[in-house]
């Protein structure tokens, strides 16, 4: 789990550097670190010989995360609605959705094997203006 | 920072009292063993003060969601007291907030378990 917590970190801090508010950079942090957990947990199944492999990038217009894992893939169409009533009491399925929820495109692909996930929020004229376009 | 607990009893309402973040790795387990020993132990009311949670991910979400099914199904109740604003937010997202009892003051969501 030290590589989410990474990862985690590494969104704050181009939440950060992007001038971003502090709810707008909660929420972003917060669906990078779901796909992160969703990648060692779901997609590498804690094996320790498969990697997470994470990009950040500032392009002055949007922040565009990557988050790959190893895995044996993910079809998103095949997920449970977690705001369907009768999965509302689910314990588990809220990752992929708040992912959604909190970002403005979310796009997948298929590595084979492994799943990519791009996540990306729109930068508005409030965000940051000094904000320079960053990469790590 | 991890997740802590401390508990204590008021008027028959047995509150914990947690501080950090409810993650996976981080405070589900921790919040998952705590509800379970007091349903355990037969206990009824339990009110989770949230005050000082100030994060909260899918997986503590579906700790929450469990304690609450738990509770239930052994005719305890378990209600949800001083969410945090991002707390609130993560909950109201996944329409969570409509399925629990949530109270701002102590002795609203005390006086509710009578």
């Amino acid at each position: 789990m030290e590589s989410v917590a990474e990862i985690e970190a590494a969104a704050e801090k181009l939440t950060q550097a992007a001038g971003m508010d502090e709810d707008d950079g909660f929420r972003v942090a917060m669906a990078v670190r779901e796909a992160a957990v969703n990648a060692v947990l779901h997609g590498n199944n804690y094996d320790p010989s498969k990697f997470v492999t994470a990009s950040f990038e500032n392009t002055g217009k949007s922040l565009v995360i990557t988050i790959a894992d190893e895995g044996e893939g993910l079809d998103p169409e095949k997920l449970p609605d977690p705001l369907a009533p009768e999965n509302l009491l689910r314990g588990t399925g809220r990752g992929i959705f708040l992912i959604r929820s909190f970002l403005d495109e979310v796009h997948f692909r298929q590595l084979h094997p492994g799943t990519e996930l791009t996540l990306i929020k729109h930068l508005t004229p409030a965000d940051g203006k000094e904000a320079n376009p960053d990469s790590n | 920072m991890a997740l802590s607990i401390s508990t204590r009893e008021l008027d028959g309402v047995t509150i914990l009292d947690l501080s950090g973040r409810i993650t996976l790795g981080e405070g589900s387990v921790q919040l998952r063993d705590a509800i379970r020993d007091l349903i355990s132990k037969g206990v009824k009311h339990i009110l989770l003060n949230l005050g000082d949670v100030n994060y909260i991910d899918s997986s503590g979400l579906g700790e929450l969601v469990s304690a609450y099914t738990t509770a239930k199904n052994q005719n305890a109740d378990v209600k949800l007291l001083n969410l945090t604003k991002k707390v609130k937010d993560v909950l109201q997202v996944t329409k969570l907030y409509t399925v629990f009892d949530i109270y701002d003051d102590e002795a609203s969501a005390i006086g509710s378990f009578k």
